[in-house]
């Protein structure tokens, strides 16, 4: 379901600031337009606690003057405003430097065929109705056991937007999409034995949701599970990343395999193209075309074509990711990723949950990490994490105040199985994650 | 008074409204019994260019004004903004968010906004304060001198940004507040090649004022040499060790730690919902008597400080631990009503499209005593950090994090190698207890802190003397 009208509207807008470029002197020139309307409530002890209604727009225009690029953004389409910003764009192009690598996509490798990817599906509700859904999933959460002790709330969000994308090659395109959650958190516990935990479920259409109760039960359970943490001691050991941590792992390796990355030669995986990063069981693809996907597109920032592509099989690096001038700065050809990855998945192992802890043994299972120690450069990984200590595929207690570390190369070639239990609720869909070996820090 | 006089004019006038459309706007909110309400206009500048590959590759500028209207009632809020500002729409606004008030008080005068406060920062707009063809030939000299430092040096990024701000915030007590608000950061990153290892450098600073900041001190060109110094740290360090040991900190950055440990959980918010580890815990002993912290949002041109907070408070100096006892909570006006106390100033939002809440400004630990050689001689086998990345709490059970980015083992009282970057993780309320010395070298960071909270960013400055920490768990590999 599009709105074909509201489309239009932002492609005049858009046509206008290409115009308006070519106006002013610009050898190429592109831009987008971007509107999101939305309402986010929330819940805490049984009454609602904020209502918000959201109501935002923003423009952007890159211009090129040969090889020097300046780029410009504002909220104000005014007509006057609109002039000003490729001004501005301009002004700055004039001072940018040549850059031999720099301009448009080649024209060929934009995106000519546009699916309906059912990425539209607004969420008729109001905002009374919003909140006795997320007052009703604060109430299960929070009536699922005598030792939930208080709460965070639980709230209902509900977007919906229109994207328009133009270059002066003359591609103008544009979609609606929507995006819809709800989430919970409640606390267990008193004093220095206090826990928090949350959970939530996202989707394009609000029939994907998981239900109230769903969400405010897990919310619960994920909270009592905490409780009575200890710490470990210092040691070597298995680690198995749930797997809504299992994407971080992923996200860390597509970081390093991207464009940006490479060619600041800021990368733990520089020149390894057709080499082996991973053990020969893993396969890692990009799904664009998935129907009522979260990351799903015909087409990247740039307006190229995405493509379904293996980017690791057999363990082997079969493809970096890139945008329009990271490739040519590489001295290949875009990916159609600029701006990210499209639906990227990890191919999933036959274990589920259960079978990935009994492959664990004994050894650390991680649901939640800390900060952002991890080095893009050398691959060199520490951060802090609690989850739970498993023995003979059983867990045995929770465990808090503990760093996990070890250097990615190694962390990737030895992982030891993927599980089947894939978290939907990311652009990156992967199961839980089995390391080999870590070292653990605690008390 | 000028500078409501130029806020009022850049934000209202320019959009064809004057002061008497704001009252109507308040009226329509005000139409039902409420306990607070206001409305928050803003207009940014924003510019960014940066430099890599010896080349100026980009530059950026944005434009973007909007107004938040809010309604608060009880400990129930209402909130819709506007990138439009045009009384009719905000005239919808505000009949949308009073929705949410079903019963409540009569609206109460609260507090008395001061009609002028200091001014911390000048209200100039850095993006004017030099020609772009200055700014590139600033970033053209810092890439060029810092190449020069070091022939295993393989790339130089170079960043420039500025931020000019002014925002105007208007009160249900029919007090009008402005603040012109000036940002600039400069930042130069290194990466350096020896023998096949690469390792990376990263230093920058700045604060509220304008592109002078950058020339003045020889501080554009200090940040390369940082940069590269700590790239050829980066270059010899080995494993870092694994486990429980003594912590030394250094001046300056380090002072995350207060940010992470101590500062999100003493923000009123949490307090008020008892969701924090320090939860009713004022009076008590969270820290040796050895530590005085604070949050102050009133110290001169810095990244954190702001003349008012987003609601219109002036900022205050707050001491949250005073000799190791905690004596208070940081306070925007919904939370410091519901909890009995005085706002502090700490009411800070990231623009007109968010509400606000209680965030740090700049987060501190006051001078002790010891020298700082004698800190490091004090201590037989432990780690010595100087820099640090991000970190991140967990406001509920107190656990943190903050990871190194320059650290050395200490053996024998004496500083020996450099290791690898760790995450060091520790629990709020006792880490502080395990303070055994503080320097007398209290430093302040160099103007680079970003805060994020619910989704919102602000600028924040952090700083402490040099500390000792009797036990605290270090990331490393080497078990």
């Amino acid at each position: 379901m599009q709105n074909q009208e509201e489309i239009n509207r932002l492609k005049n807008v858009v046509q206008q600031l290409l115009d308006e470029a070519k106006q002013q002197g610009a050898s190429g020139a592109e831009a987008a337009f971007s509107v999101d309307n939305g309402l986010s409530v929330s819940a805490r002890l049984g009454e609602v606690e904020t209502v918000e209604y959201h109501c935002d727009q923003g423009i952007g225009v890159t211009v090129y003057f040969g090889q020097k690029k300046g780029s410009a953004s504002t909220n104000d389409i005014s007509a006057d405003s609109l002039k000003e910003t490729v001004k501005a764009a301009c002004s700055i192009a004039r001072y940018a430097s040549d850059d031999a690598y720099s301009g448009l996509p080649d024209a060929e490798l934009l995106a000519t065929e546009f699916p309906d990817l059912d990425l539209n599906h607004p969420w008729d509700i109001d905002a009374e109705q919003a909140i006795s859904i997320a007052i009703e999933c604060e109430n299960i959460a929070r009536g699922y056991d005598k030792a939930i002790s208080n709460s965070e709330g639980a709230s209902v969000n509900t977007h919906q937007g229109t994207r328009v994308f133009g270059n002066s090659l003359g591609f103008l395109q544009g979609y609606q999409s929507s995006r819809h959650s709800l989430s919970c958190s409640v606390l267990a516990g008193s004093g220095d034995a206090m826990q928090r935990d949350y959970w939530y479920s996202v989707a394009r259409n609000a029939a994907g949701l998981e239900s109230a109760r769903q969400v405010g039960e897990k919310t619960a359970q994920r909270t009592l599970a905490r409780l009575n943490a200890r710490s470990l001691s210092t040691r070597q050991c298995p680690v198995l990343f749930a797997s809504e941590m299992a994407s971080g792992l992923i996200g860390a390796l597509i970081g390093a395999i991207s464009g940006g990355s490479l060619y600041r030669k800021s990368s733990f995986l520089l020149d390894t193209l057709d080499t082996q990063i991973l053990p020969d069981f893993v396969r890692i693809h990009e799904q664009p075309f998935l129907r009522g996907a979260l990351g799903s597109a015909s087409y990247d920032s740039e307006g190229v074509a995405t493509r379904a592509r293996d980017i690791v099989s057999d363990g082997i690096l079969r493809s970096y990711i890139l945008s329009t001038y990271s490739a040519r700065k590489l001295g290949m050809q875009t990916t159609g990723n600029a701006g990210g990855v499209h639906n990227l998945t990890v191919e999933p192992g036959s274990n589920d949950f259960a079978g990935m802890l009994k492959l664990l043994d004994t050894g650390l299972l991680v649901t939640e990490l800390m900060g952002q120690g991890v080095n893009r450069v050398t691959g060199d990984y520490s951060r802090g994490a609690s989850g739970f200590w498993v023995e003979n595929g059983v867990v045995q207690y929770p465990v808090q105040e503990i760093t996990i570390a070890g250097n990615l190369k190694s962390m990737l070639r030895n992982i030891v199985a993927i599980g089947n239990d894939v978290d939907l609720r990311g652009n990156i869909r992967v199961g839980s994650i089995l390391l080999e070996q870590m070292a653990i820090a605690g008390e | 008074m000028p500078l409501l006089e130029q806020v009022t004019q850049s934000i209202l006038a320019v959009n064809g409204l004057q002061t008497q459309d704001i009252d109507r706007v308040m009226a329509a909110l005000l139409s039902v019994p409420v306990d607070a309400a206001d409305i928050y206009f803003q207009s940014s500048h924003f510019e960014s260019w940066s430099m890599e590959g010896g080349i100026i590759k980009e530059g950026s500028h944005s434009i973007e004004h909007g107004a938040g209207v809010r309604v608060v009632s009880g400990d129930k809020t209402g909130f819709a903004y506007s990138d439009r500002i045009e009384l009719p729409i905000l005239l919808e606004a505000a009949n949308n968010v009073k929705a949410i008030v079903r019963q409540g008080q009569q609206a109460q005068r609260q507090i008395e906004v001061a009609k002028s406060w200091p001014q911390l920062y000048q209200p100039l707009n850095p993006l004017k304060s030099l020609e772009d063809q200055a700014k590139i030939d600033l970033l053209k000299r810092v890439d060029s001198e810092t190449r020069k430092l070091d022939s295993r040096i393989e790339e130089v990024m170079v960043s420039l940004i500025a931020a000019y701000d002014s925002v105007l915030i208007a009160n249900q007590d029919g007090s009008l507040a402005a603040d012109v608000r000036p940002l600039v950061r400069m930042n130069v990153t290194v990466i350096m090649v020896e023998n096949g290892r690469r390792e990376q450098g990263s230093m920058g600073g700045g604060g509220r004022s304008d592109y002078s900041f950058f020339l003045e001190n020889d501080r554009a060109f200090e940040y390369g040499r940082e940069a590269v110094r700590l790239a050829q740290v980066n270059l010899q360090a080995q494993e870092a060790p694994a486990g429980n040991m003594t912590v030394v900190l250094g001046p300056g950055w380090p002072g995350i730690l207060l940010h992470e440990a101590i500062g999100h959980g003493l923000e009123g918010d949490f307090n008020r919902k008892g969701t924090s580890a320090f939860s009713g815990r004022v009076g008590e002993r969270v820290a040796s008597d050895l530590c005085t912290v604070v949050d102050d949002g009133t110290l001169v041109g810095r990244r954190g400080s702001l003349n008012i907070d987003d609601e219109g408070t002036p900022t205050e100096n707050t001491v949250l631990i005073e000799k190791g006892i905690l004596k208070g909570y940081m306070q925007d006006k919904l939370n410091a009503r519901l909890m009995g106390v005085k706002p502090t100033g700490n009411g800070r939002r990231e623009s007109y499209a968010h509400l606000p809440m209680p965030r740090m400004t700049n987060t501190y630990m006051l001078p002790g005593s010891s020298d700082p050689d004698e800190i490091i001689r004090s201590v037989k086998k432990g780690l010595y950090a100087r820099n640090f990345g991000g970190g991140q709490v967990d406001i509920t059970s107190g656990k943190f994090v903050f990871s190194t980015s320059e650290a050395y083992l200490i053996e024998n009282g004496q500083i020996t190698r450099p290791v690898k970057g760790a995450t060091l993780i520790g629990n709020g309320p006792d880490v502080l207890t395990k303070v055994s010395m503080v320097g007398n070298d209290m430093a302040l960071d160099s103007g680079v802190g970003t805060c994020g909270k619910d989704g919102q960013s602000v600028p924040v400055g952090v700083g402490q003397p040099t500390l000792k920490i009797d036990g605290l768990t270090v990331g490393g590999t080497s078990v």
